[in-house]
């Protein structure tokens, strides 16, 4: 993988910040309000963003910093947060992430939670979670983890006893909403009970509430985060969330199993395998259906997938996700981009393999059959006339990013079928190229070329 | 930020409502304290963003960590005719040692790199928290640039902490005025060469009005900044007359035009007819003021006297549809009230107006308009708008995009209004395209199909 230089200038940046990570996570608890420890302008930006993806009322709040509370200390502004999200929202559990501006500073988030805990005890039902996500190092994913990881820290309780058919599941930033409801139907078809941390596919995925809901609803309960370390395993998607099952596994006992993609037949299998061992019961009919299903659409897809030159521009995990799948149907990965460095880049099989932007993704796109990445890229997918499969984080001009699922079977599945039909569109439109040599002259077909029985031939 | 330029832009002698306050009163500033958890809206940056990012052909350089432009580059909806580069996000992309050591080489790299491969008549660089924190000093990095690339390179020293995105709007109408308008004489002037400040083209807006202004034989010189060129912009000092278009948001640009170059402005809205052709009326009459010749003003009122006959005979029927249709306005500034009259105009009921942007001029405008009996909420929280909408209080929710799902969860129909809208409301045939848009959501037929009960229930 090429490392690049440091670089002075991001032209169409791919990369997110670490606190909109951060909120992502949050957002897959339960009653949960996401809040920014810096200007309000960091917290109007991620929520734009987060609105136009998931296309869902998005609780996240800020402490609105301004310059005079940015010098003298932002601890103040960060207690008359939580209390005024508090009385307004009552939620159950407020996530701070830090932004470049209290980072800069500074600020002592550790010594702010004790002072807040000792100041107004009569929140003590109410769970704090405190994490350090300054905008100028890392990206969306650091963030996530860092969210997931200080949810675990500070939630998590450690359990003697284990609870049989319990699993935690730790799922990763590329996972959709969509792709956490397979997951869970995929485990809860074995007669277990998983808990999703974070369950972004129960709070994101167009919930209709009966009244006003100021926080998320669905997600993570806080009883489901206290009760992780009785599962009787947990498992880890996705290498951003490693450390963070690490430590559950520390903190609880509860072993880990990690999964780098699920997405293709041999990831699945393995996840069904662990399943079946897990469960010790047999695999559920449905699932032995989508997998035969599986197979016969990788047979019947692998016509139009082969040698096909694609370019990708994804957050770490679901480039590694996209690029592994695409060369098991025989693709040509010829760039593979991403907006920040991860150990899963060096086991990415492409051309060209960098850290990078949009437009990095752009220039290696000449000729290239099809572009996978966020809404961003459609302006250099259009100056370079590539079709653009819309993936991952944001994904603002299309409907339903949040019910996109690629993992399981059935989501490979359907990832095939999405993908092979952009290349079989592709096809079609290139038409018949008839080579030159083939090429007949262009002339009065009337006196020239006589089709059927000639006039000599009839009179004869 | 410098305290002085804050206090400056503060203390704005042509805003009604700062002239009304004693002067303890005014020493504060129109600074309003952000209530921690509890804030919503944009930063200066944003605010600085917004107004000078439609400048079409110049680089829009942000020097920050990544949350500031990765976050929010790809957002806005306003339209050139020509260049695109406004639409290519460039950031220094700040990382941890920059933040230690200072970002300033850092920021003159980047601007070189934009300057070889990209040759942008300008380079525009916007300030933000972190470098203003640390002490990087964009205006003598954009000097020492400027005179190496021989090209203007302007600091906007609008760092988001300093306040709310209308001050932005102002600190980007300051920079206009200290670094870029005047600096460039036009070809050719007319005596009928006007500058619309405040109006950024958002879906095209701009070419709504255009064509009309182009048949009285209006000529826009500048733009501040919808569809907006560097050159033009930087000409504008030679405008024969003004409009502000989105009311006080950058009210300063209109009183120092007209303090430095004598150029008078009025403050006006293309929004519904009745404003629409007052603006018209207002340009007309004031550049014939200022010598230019009076057949305008005939030709200005027989293009009024077309259009709006044309524009109400495309209403009328909607009338008659909207009988008894009630609105909920959730938005702020000229819209408030320029909103308003063009909704009125078409037959809808408005119950009220949120007018936490607004000044007091909107204000009162909209007091005149509406009477006392009508609703100005200052302090409309996303859950006071849920009751109203499930209590049926309001049939349609007009408002920006993050507001949209407090209607559609409440199972209401919404229409955008803002910034990120995609449908051109401006002028006379805007009108008729909200009015369209509006009667096309309130028919949709699956209103009725979303509030039936699951069958469980």
């Amino acid at each position: 993988m090429t490392r690049p230089a440091v670089r002075s200038l991001a032209v169409n940046p791919l990369r997110m910040s670490q606190p909109l990570g951060g909120a992502l996570a949050f957002l897959g608890l339960d009653r949960c309000m996401p809040c920014f420890h810096g200007s309000q302008g960091c917290t109007a930006f991620g929520l734009v963003l987060l609105v136009r993806h998931f296309r869902e009322a998005i609780p996240l709040q800020t402490t609105a910093m301004d310059q005079v509370s940015t010098i003298l200390g932002g601890a103040e502004n960060l207690e008359a947060a939580i209390l005024n999200i508090y009385e307004r929202t009552h939620p159950a559990v407020i996530g701070v992430c830090t932004t470049g501006v209290t980072e800069t500073k500074g600020e002592d988030m550790a010594g702010a939670l004790v002072t807040f805990r000792q100041r107004h005890p009569e929140l003590c039902d109410l769970a704090l979670v405190f994490v350090s996500t300054p905008d100028y190092v890392g990206g969306l994913e650091q963030g996530y983890a860092a969210a997931v990881g200080g949810i675990i820290d500070s939630l998590v309780e450690p359990h003697g006893s284990c609870v049989v058919g319990q699993v935690n599941v730790l799922a990763g930033s590329h996972l959709t909403p969509g792709d956490i409801d397979e997951l869970r139907d995929v485990i809860e078809a074995f007669g277990l009970r998983p808990i999703m941390l974070p369950d972004l596919g129960g709070s994101m995925s167009g919930r209709q509430p009966d009244q006003f809901a100021a926080t998320t609803l669905g997600g993570t309960t806080l009883e489901q985060i206290r009760s992780m370390g009785r599962s009787q395993i947990t498992l880890v998607v996705g290498e951003h969330l490693r450390a963070a099952g690490d430590a559950l596994q520390h903190k609880t006992g509860v072993p880990t199993v990690f999964f780098d993609r699920l997405t293709g037949l041999e990831p699945c299998d393995r996840l069904i395998r662990t399943l079946m061992e897990l469960s010790g019961r047999p695999v559920p009919q449905r699932l032995r259906r989508q997998r035969e299903s599986l197979v016969d659409a990788m047979l019947d897809g692998h016509f139009y997938f082969g040698r096909k030159r694609v370019v990708l521009a994804l957050e770490p995990d679901l480039l590694y996700v996209y690029a592994h799948f695409l060369a098991g149907m025989g693709c040509s990965v010829i760039a593979a981009v991403a907006p920040t460095p991860s150990s899963v880049l060096d086991h990415i099989d492409a051309t060209t393999v960098k850290v990078g932007d949009h437009s990095d993704a752009e220039a290696l796109a000449a000729g290239a059959d099809l572009i996978i990445s966020n809404s961003h890229a459609r302006q250099g997918a259009e100056r370079r006339q590539v079709p653009l499969l819309r993936a991952g984080f944001p994904t603002f001009d299309r409907l339903g990013a949040a019910h996109r699922a690629v993992v399981g079977y059935r989501g490979t599945r359907d990832l095939i079928f999405e993908i092979g039909n952009l290349f079989l569109a592709g096809d079609q439109e290139h038409g018949h190229a008839v080579p030159p040599s083939i090429q007949r002259p262009q002339g009065d077909f009337s006196k020239e070329v006589h089709y059927g029985r000639s006039k000599t031939a009839a009179a004869g | 930020m410098h305290a002085d330029k804050l206090t400056a832009v503060f203390n704005e002698p042509a805003c009604a409502h700062n002239h009304a306050k004693s002067e303890g009163e005014r020493n504060k500033g129109c600074r309003k304290a952000l209530k921690p958890g509890a804030a919503a809206g944009g930063c200066a940056f944003d605010g600085a963003m917004i107004a000078l990012q439609p400048i079409a052909d110049a680089a829009h350089l942000v020097h920050g960590p990544i949350g500031c432009w990765g976050n929010a580059w790809d957002a806005r909806n306003t339209w050139s005719s020509g260049p695109e580069l406004y639409r290519t996000g460039f950031t220094t992309e700040l990382g941890e040692l920059d933040v230690i050591h200072g970002g300033e080489k850092k920021l003159y790299k980047a601007i070189k790199a934009i300057v070889d491969k990209y040759d942008p008549p300008a380079v525009f660089v916007y300030q933000t928290c972190v470098p203003a924190m640390t002490g990087d000093d964009i205006g003598a990095v954009c000097k020492y640039a400027a005179e190496k690339f021989a090209r203007p390179v302007i600091p906007v020293d609008a760092p988001g902490f300093v306040g709310s995105k209308s001050l932005g709007n102002k600190l980007a109408g300051e920079t206009l005025l200290d670094h870029v308008i005047g600096t460039v004489e036009p070809e050719l002037t007319t005596p009928t060469d006007i500058v619309l400040v405040g109006e950024y083209n958002v879906a095209g807006e701009l070419w709504q009005v255009k064509p009309l202004l182009d048949e009285i034989g209006i000529r826009i010189l500048a733009t501040i900044s919808g569809d907006g060129r560097y050159r033009e912009v930087a000409s504008a000092h030679r405008a024969r007359a003004a409009m502000l278009v989105c009311s006080q948001a950058m009210l300063n640009v209109g009183r120092k035009l007209q303090e430095r170059y004598g150029i008078p402005y009025f403050e006006g809205s293309f929004y519904g007819v009745t404003d629409m052709s007052e603006a018209l009326r207002n340009m007309a009459r004031i550049l014939v003021e200022r010598g230019a010749p009076p057949e305008i003003v005939e030709r200005a009122e027989a293009v009024i006297a077309r259009e709006e006959a044309k524009a109400h005979q495309r209403l009328a029927p909607y009338r008659s549809r909207f009988a008894g249709k009630r609105v909920l306005l959730f938005t702020g500034g000229v819209k408030s009230w320029s909103m308003v009259a063009a909704l009125e105009e078409a037959g809808l009921t408005i119950i009220g107006s949120s007018v936490k942007k607004s000044t007091a001029a909107d204000k009162e405008r909209l007091r005149q308009l509406k009477g006392d009996e009508f609703h100005q909420w200052d302090d409309l929280k996303p859950r006071d708008i849920d009751r109203m909408l499930r209590d049926a209080k309001a049939d349609i929710l007009l408002s920006g995009g993050r507001s949209q799902f407090v209607a559609l969860k409440a199972k209401v129909p919404w229409l955008d209004i803002n910034q990120e809208r995609h449908h051109a409301y401006a002028g006379y045939d805007g009108i008729v395209t909200l009015v369209e848009e509006i009667d096309k959501t309130l028919s949709n037929p699956i209103w009725p199909q979303v509030r039936l009960p699951a069958p469980w229930a």
